[in-house]
């Protein structure tokens, strides 16, 4: 028991609630920006499995890790376009079609991996951790801290360019506005639909890199299902975050937090309680949030709906 | 004025599936003139300008602007002619500054804002310049509806235009706040810009315009010179036959009190304090207004009488039972009817049939139904006699409501109210969307209501409608009850003062 509340046992814990919390900063900073244009994407679980497993797939007919995070994107990408056409261009219930996907993402990976990949059991090469001169080396911060691989640095990059982009630029203002008011967008000459597929495929994009972030910089093989409803908790995410690109940093980081403990306790043989309750602890969280959070809040009013052109 | 027209409108036809918006519309606009566009709701005149201000495109017909004839794919091509809109339903995105929303689609999207300071201070200058009260950094939803709109005809200015087109802006504003407006087309034209200003109100556009088209039907019946025509005519043309402004009214004094609403108080949907102790009562045999801008209570003030909103505190008494709080079904029962404000959320429901229609409240009840089963011949008959009386415009009877025109549905509800025998009738908005003549007619079916002994509540935003038909008015502004005033067109100043919510000096205008 003593152990628990040792420094060693603080400072993995941060580091592996920041690792664990990447794949949701991601997904849920992208959907940060398809629910400003308006378009919820439930398929957020199917694109990032779609994303893991092209990041997987890539990384292992090439051994180059860039390259496989560049196929997670543009495998979450198209997977976003296929979503886009349905529900921008189609005007498909944006429920229906990403429910869908989630199924269509989970079955194609699933059947993909057993056609290719799994009589072969091989792993891959993932993202090492990065030393950084000086900081990896400080007492507690730096164990609890910078001993990560780039692409969980990179998640502080992307949130800070991400809030950027949504605040302080022309395609922010616009994107944030067709979310509210499309019509008005359209009157002042944008193209509403223009917009929302640039947000989704953002939004897709994204997720994507967080899904290949999962075969390439976490565990080092595609394993069916191995979101495991992180997609879902990302939407969560979103929710409590009040569509703020650096409020879905932290409180994916919060996520991050309940997983990494999960985890942790499960490993301590003092603790009695059955491992089911403890793995069920960021989907319980997810829950109490929403249900916390009931109510609209600071929804887009256009979250949801087609729009109309005249 | 010069020999060749500013705008020209050639023989334009619009069509939106069945409906013919613009037959054949033919219109002249000179240069530096008000230029008022008059005509029934629903007689295309939004659509009309939408077609000017790129927002539309025509199907046949031709525009021929400055000397050039222009085919606009987008407002923005509009604006670019130095074209402007402001919209009955305003092109404001409620989460950004008024700034931002200048900028909206402004310059490449891959641009990074940073020269917000500069666009502020223009914003100022122009405020200034034409007294228009605006703050830049102000976020939109923060703001009144007459600010609101304040704030999307400077966005039109800051653009840069000649030719304003205002569609109904009048709608939404106190007689204060109206008067400013009409006094601002003033100065702007003399700024030499030319305005288009559209409404349905004879006496506003009486005061500004040089002159007037008037539309019917998808048409423009007549162009006049305003000092060649009056009111009377002006209305005939907009109807096609003559009006009666005025409606006889026999003075009766009132009798028991029916309802009795006692310091009430409830919240709007957003859980802001909407009602704040609400004290009225209703007589038999009398009508009383409430006249306010829209936005200041009424809403969640008919709501909560008609018990679709909770009540915080207070009462309401109906014939001396305490209906607070119960539910609508309930109150219903006792006597009470309801002609909503929004018909489509409260009052019907669009794919059932007319029949089903008015037998909302009664479905389950003899003679409509027996031993559980609807008795369709009942039904049917009462429906049908309910058209006839109340000539609502329809195929028969088993017609999906959804297929009437805004006017025959409102006819049909208030059809349905009156035929349930009430004695309170809480009435928000009674001739919304519908023509001159059912108007005429609903409002002669209110007065004998009155005659016969009913107490009725009307909530409006047109004084017009309360005029003509209320024994007495009360002002409601930021949900509570400023005053009350006789139904006195002499008195409009003093109305227009608490409208605005000033309470304390009356009859100080001017
Ligand atoms: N986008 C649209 N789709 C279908 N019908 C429309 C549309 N816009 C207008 N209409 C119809 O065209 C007619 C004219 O409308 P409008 O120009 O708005 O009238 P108003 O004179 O009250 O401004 C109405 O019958 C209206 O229902
Ligand atoms: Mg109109």
């Amino acid at each position: 028991m003593d152990d628990m509340i040792s420094l060693t046992f603080l400072a993995a814990l941060a580091s592996a609630a920041w690792r664990l919390a990447t794949p949701l900063i991601f997904a849920s900073i992208g959907e940060v920006f398809s629910e400003r244009a308006g378009v919820l994407n439930i398929g957020l679980e199917g694109t990032m499995l779609v994303g893991a497993f092209c990041g997987f797939a890539a990384a292992a007919a090439t051994g180059n890790i860039p390259l496989g995070l560049l196929a997670g994107v543009a495998g979450g990408m198209l997977f976003g376009l296929v979503f886009a056409f349905f529900t921008i261009t189609i005007k498909a219930d944006q429920i229906v079609v990403g429910a869908a996907l989630n199924l269509l993402g989970m079955g194609l990976t699933a059947f993909l991996f057993r056609t290719y990949y799994v009589s072969t059991g091989k792993g891959i090469e993932i993202a090492q951790p990065v030393h950084i001169p000086w900081l990896s080396d400080l007492p507690f911060l730096g164990e609890a801290f910078f001993r990560q691989n780039l692409i969980v640095y990179s998640t502080v990059l992307v949130a800070i360019l991400a809030a950027l982009v949504l605040y302080r630029t022309s395609f922010g203002l616009t994107l944030r506005a067709v979310g509210e008011h499309p019509k008005a967008v359209d009157v002042a000459g944008r193209s509403v639909v223009g917009y929302r597929y640039a947000a989704v495929l953002v939004g897709t994009g994204l997720a994507g890199l967080g899904g290949a972030f999962l075969t390439l910089g976490h565990s080092n093989q595609f394993v069916e299902g191995i979101t495991s409803g992180r997609g879902f908790i990302a939407l969560a995410v979103v929710v409590f975050a009040r569509w703020s690109p650096i409020g879905a940093f932290f409180v994916s980081l919060l996520f991050g937090l309940f997983y990494a403990l999960q985890l942790m306790l499960q490993a301590q043989a003092s603790i009695v309680v059955p491992y089911q309750v403890l793995q069920a602890l960021p989907y319980i969280m997810t829950i109490v949030t929403l249900v916390a959070l009931r109510g609209k809040g600071a929804a887009p009013s256009k979250l949801g709906q087609p729009y109309e052109m005249r | 004025m010069s020999t060749k027209p500013f705008l020209r409108i050639d023989n334009i036809r619009k069509r939106f599936g069945p409906i013919i918006a613009s037959d054949g519309v033919s219109l002249e606009i000179e240069e530096g003139e008000i230029h008022s566009l008059l005509g029934e709701n629903g007689a295309g005149k939004s659509v009309l300008m939408s077609m000017i201000c790129g927002m539309v495109r025509p199907d046949e017909g031709d525009i021929v602007y400055k000397g050039q004839s222009v085919r606009f794919t987008s407002p923005r091509d509009a604006i670019r002619e130095r074209i402007g809109m402001v919209h009955q339903h305003f092109m404001l995105v409620p989460n950004l500054t008024v700034a931002e929303n200048y900028i909206l689609g402004q310059g490449s999207a891959l641009s990074v804002i940073s020269n917000m300071t500069t666009v502020h201070r223009k914003i100022r200058a122009l405020s200034e310049r034409y007294a228009l009260d605006v703050r830049p950094e102000a976020i939109v939803e923060d703001l009144s509806v007459g600010e609101q709109q304040r704030v999307e005809i400077l966005k039109v200015l800051f653009h840069g235009i000649d030719l304003l087109i205002l569609d109904e802006p009048t709608a939404v504003l106190t007689p204060q706040e109206t008067d400013r407006l009409l006094s601002l087309m003033g100065d702007l034209v003399k700024d030499g810009k030319t305005v288009v200003f559209i409404s349905h109100k004879l006496d506003e556009v009486m005061r500004v315009s040089n002159r007037i088209s008037v539309m019917r039907d998808g048409r423009v019946v007549n162009t006049v010179k305003v000092g060649e025509t009056n009111a009377r005519e002006l209305a005939r043309m907009m109807v096609g036959r003559d009006v009666r402004m005025e409606l006889p009214r026999s003075p009766k004094p009132p009798g028991r009190i029916v309802l009795s609403v006692e310091n009430l108080t409830c919240r709007a949907e957003t859980g802001l304090p909407a009602v704040r102790g609400v004290s009225l009562d209703v007589r038999a045999g009398e009508i009383v207004g409430i006249a306010g801008v829209s936005g200041n209570g009424q809403t969640e003030l008919s709501l909560a009488l008609s018990g679709l909103l909770p009540v915080d505190s207070g009462r309401v008494i109906l014939n001396g039972n305490d209906i607070t709080g119960h539910d609508p079904a309930k109150i219903n029962a006792r006597r009470f009817s309801h002609i909503p404000e929004d018909r489509h959320k409260h009052g019907i429901v669009l794919p059932l049939s007319l029949s089903e229609n008015t037998i909302l409240q009664r479905y389950n009840q003899k003679p409509f139904a027996t031993g559980g089963m609807l008795n369709r011949r009942v039904i049917g008959e009462h429906t049908r006699d309910l058209i006839k009386r109340f000539r609502v415009r329809s195929r028969d009877e088993n017609q999906p409501i959804a297929a009437l025109s805004g006017g025959n549905q409102q006819k049909l509800v208030v059809a349905r109210e009156l035929a349930r025998d009430p004695d309170f009738i809480l009435v928000n908005q009674l001739a919304r969307g519908i023509d001159i003549g059912a108007m005429e007619f609903v409002m002669e079916e209110m007065l004998r209501q009155r005659d016969s002994g009913r107490a009725i509540l009307l909530i409006s935003t047109e004084l017009e409608e309360l005029f003509a038909i209320c024994d007495r008015i009360l002002v409601m502004f930021h949900g509570e009850i400023l005053g009350e005033l006789p139904p006195d067109r002499a008195r409009l100043d003093e109305l227009g003062l608490l409208m605005a919510g000033n309470k304390d000096q009356p009859a100080l205008a001017g």
